[in-house]
């Protein structure tokens, strides 16, 4: 009987832990805006790139204006990978952020294939946030029954960057207006490149990779892969053709470094000289800062490129369905994209805004990194012309499939009509069912 | 006999097998002495069930459809269009292809190292413990660890190889975008995480072998090396014989090396170290189609079979010809 009896009671006591455990988990993790009210929020943010919340400051100043709210970020390099884990985290319904950032090349993706795994910021009571934005910021991320799945961040209006020590050393002028003349066209800047690698050290390229150029030079077209009806046109469009021929022969005139962009090597050489160009949208001027670092301060400078215009990338905040405190995730999406905090953050990171308020305030912005380049100036005169690009489902796909190509001309010497035929089977594999 | 087998063992199950003779007085322990192995062996092949034949099984159902990750719950019938479409793949060839050349470059070098090193470990060193136990360490190191560390070496602009290369006059090497360097690269990774384990698996099949065969030998005048041929490799050839079974199959799924060493799923600028399980992983988790994912899965899982299969046969070939 006695050993029975202790059973019971062990048996009563187990049970009785495992309730109570239950209960309190249940409290913690119950209804986000309940207890939000009162107690502590830690929100997650995943992002790619650099946005640059982070280093200019922004979270910290939030907290402080809501000192119940913590906010941690996590983020990866490099887009392609960001969204292949998005992918498996949606698919898999677990593992995702409060607030997660969206590339403009997969936004129309998302919108027609997956609007139902995030949630309609409308519902959040932030259904206008978009609302001072350009235009077609804000229409690429609604859904044809009117659910605004992001808050639309930054856009990417292309200039140069360039290294005013390397150009002098090669006897190239340094001065921006005259820089822009130049290179007012690609063949410009293609001709100011052999001419620079000439004159430089060896091993001292004038750009970094075929890639960028190809993105940059695609990025000033209207239409890209898919035309205003939704068919593939990358493999028929003339002017995806031309960026091609032109990254090509940035190759074969020996004016790339070869190094693919958003790995560790590409990385490292921006300290150490192995390119003395970039193609330069916006956002890159953050990512120079954080990898050059202060050290490089002054070296760096940006002028108007080739064309004065074009638009990549640019990104997207957005709530997913399984977020675990969606009116505080709201909350902090509509602050960081208001436009007092795009001014912000432009001024210190250098990320363009798509609020047209903060576009007409930072106009005057110099950058004492950049030599104190007026960047308000070069990158607002750059969106000004910028046309309204149309998005196509396989957006992000496609471009990587043709940069990756372009890295198999100038890494391996693969002949570029096979390389060509190389990312259109690639295209076909990954898009094609 | 039918009278000592409980009647709900023998329901519907034809004629019992012939149980070895035993007293009558003890027929009821024996019922449970009968069960009692099932009972202990039951965990495992229920754990296989769950996690290894439901799998295998629905993986082969999922492969004859079109099923993309981001519409998952969709599933629209395709038949043998999977398969076929892989035939039709020149990616899908050359992935089996590198997964063929990375698996001789790595398998091989690994293996003799391990002979050699088991060898020499087999010695009376001082301090052998000490080595052996070093051995495993670089089993013990996670495959994301050990291959960042030798993509760094193998940098091409900033690697240690190049620098070393370069400081002696050579040309310095792309280790990433070349094919044979590429493969050699993410073979020596495979190499130096699973020598140790192999050359200690040796070891203990060496110490098997008895000492008075290489005393014996030694009074026949035999040297060394030559006790190393005709008494320790006949003596291990049961153990060599599984080490390549094992490292076989190692190869064949080889994944986490090539997938780390570029950091992207294409396995190289142009596939060129693309194995077999990346471009599985390639198909299902950078392209989202899980159907074609699936059919790879099955296509490997075959190809294993097959070379297992292979394996036993020439093991088995050689046993005989040599007796």
């Amino acid at each position: 009987m006695r050993p029975f009896r202790t059973r019971r009671t062990a048996t009563a006591a187990a049970a009785t832990v495992l309730a109570t455990g239950l209960l309190v988990t249940g409290c913690g993790s119950g209804g986000g805006s309940a207890d939000a009210a009162g107690g502590k929020v830690t929100l997650t943010v995943d992002l790619f790139g650099t946005f640059g919340f982070k280093e200019a400051g922004l979270y910290e100043e939030y907290t402080q204006l809501h000192p119940n709210v913590t906010i941690k970020q996590t983020d990866t390099q490099d887009e392609g990978q960001y969204w292949q884990t998005l992918q498996t985290k949606l698919a898999g319904g677990g593992g995702l952020a409060d607030i997660q950032g969206l590339e403009v090349g997969r936004v129309a993706s998302v919108v027609r294939n997956q609007a139902d795994k995030f949630t309609d910021l409308g519902s959040l009571g932030i259904g206008g946030v978009n609302d001072g934005l350009v235009p077609w910021k804000g229409a690429a991320v609604k859904t044809a029954d009117g659910k605004v799945l992001g808050a639309g961040t930054d856009i990417g209006p292309e200039a140069i960057c360039f290294r005013t020590d390397l150009f002098k050393a090669a006897g190239l002028p340094t001065d921006r207006a005259e820089l822009a003349a130049k290179w007012s066209t690609w063949q410009g800047y293609l001709e100011l490149g052999r001419s620079y690698v000439g004159k430089a050290q060896p091993g001292n390229a004038w750009t970094d990779s075929a890639a960028g150029m190809f993105t940059a030079e695609v990025g000033q077209q209207k239409v890209r892969y898919a035309d205003e009806g939704g068919k593939a046109v990358h493999d028929s469009n003339p002017a995806v053709k031309n960026a091609w021929q032109d990254s090509v022969t940035l190759v074969t005139d020996g004016l790339s470094a070869k190094l693919p962009q958003w790995t560790p090597e590409w990385n490292k050489a921006f300290t150490t000289g192995k390119f003395a160009t970039l193609s330069c949208p916006a956002w890159m001027i953050g990512y120079i800062k954080g990898q050059a670092g202060q050290a490089a301060s002054g070296t760096w400078d940006v002028a108007p490129g080739p064309g004065r215009t074009g638009n990549w990338g640019g990104s997207y905040l957005t709530v997913p369905k399984t977020a675990k405190h969606p009116k505080e995730a709201a909350q902090l999406i509509a602050w960081l994209t208001a436009k007092e905090q795009q001014a912000k953050l432009f001024t210190k990171q250098g990320s363009f805004p798509s609020s047209t308020g903060a576009q007409a305030e930072i106009k005057s912005v110099t950058d004492p990194y950049f030599n104190n380049a007026p960047i308000g100036e070069i990158f607002s005169e750059s969106a000004a012309n910028m046309p309204a690009q149309v998005l196509g489902t396989e957006d992000g796909v496609i471009g990587k499939a043709f940069t990756d190509a372009l890295g198999e001309v100038e890494r391996t010497g693969t002949a570029p009509a096979t390389a060509w035929q190389h990312a259109l089977d690639n295209i076909k594999k990954a898009a094609g069912n | 006999m039918a009278t000592t087998t409980p009647p709900a063992l023998s329901a519907g199950r034809g004629p019992e097998p012939p149980v070895p003779a035993a007293p009558a007085a003890k027929g009821r322990p024996r019922r449970s002495g009968r069960l009692a192995p099932y009972g202990f062996v039951a965990p495992f092949f229920v754990l296989f069930a769950a996690f290894g034949l439901f799998p295998l099984l629905y993986t082969a159902y999922v492969s004859l459809h079109r099923v993309e990750l981001q519409t998952a719950d969709r599933m629209d019938w395709l038949g043998l269009q999977n398969y076929t479409r892989l035939l039709d793949d020149p990616f899908f060839w050359k992935a089996l292809g590198n997964t063929f050349t990375i698996g001789v470059l790595s398998t091989v070098p690994q293996l003799l190292m391990a002979l050699g090193l088991a060898h020499l470990l087999n010695y009376r060193l001082r301090g052998r413990t000490f080595f052996r136990v070093a051995m495993l360490l670089p089993y013990a190191t996670s495959v994301a660890a050990a291959t960042l560390v030798f993509a760094q070496l193998f940098g091409r602009d900033y690697g240690l190889i190049n620098w070393v290369l370069s400081s002696v006059g050579l040309h310095p090497v792309d280790w990433q975008a070349e094919t044979w360097a590429s493969q050699v690269g993410v073979s020596t990774i495979v190499t130096w995480r699973w020598t140790g384990y192999n050359a200690l698996i040796y070891l203990a099949g060496m110490q098997a072998i008895p000492g008075e065969l290489y005393e014996s030998a030694a009074m026949d005048g035999a040297n060394r090396w030559q006790q190393f041929r005709h008494v320790t490799i006949p003596g291990l050839r049961p153990t060599i014989v599984f080490t390549v079974v094992v490292s076989t199959i190692g190869a064949t799924q080889l994944f986490g090396e090539p997938l780390l060493y570029e950091g992207s799923s294409r396995g190289g600028i142009s596939h060129q170290y693309q194995t077999l399980g990346l471009y599985l992983y390639e198909q299902g988790w950078s392209f989202f189609h899980l159907g074609r994912a699936a059919a790879v899965a099955w296509v490997m899982f075959l190809l294993i079979v097959v070379l297992a299969l292979l394996n036993a046969a020439i093991a088995a070939r050689r046993n005989r010809t040599d007796r």
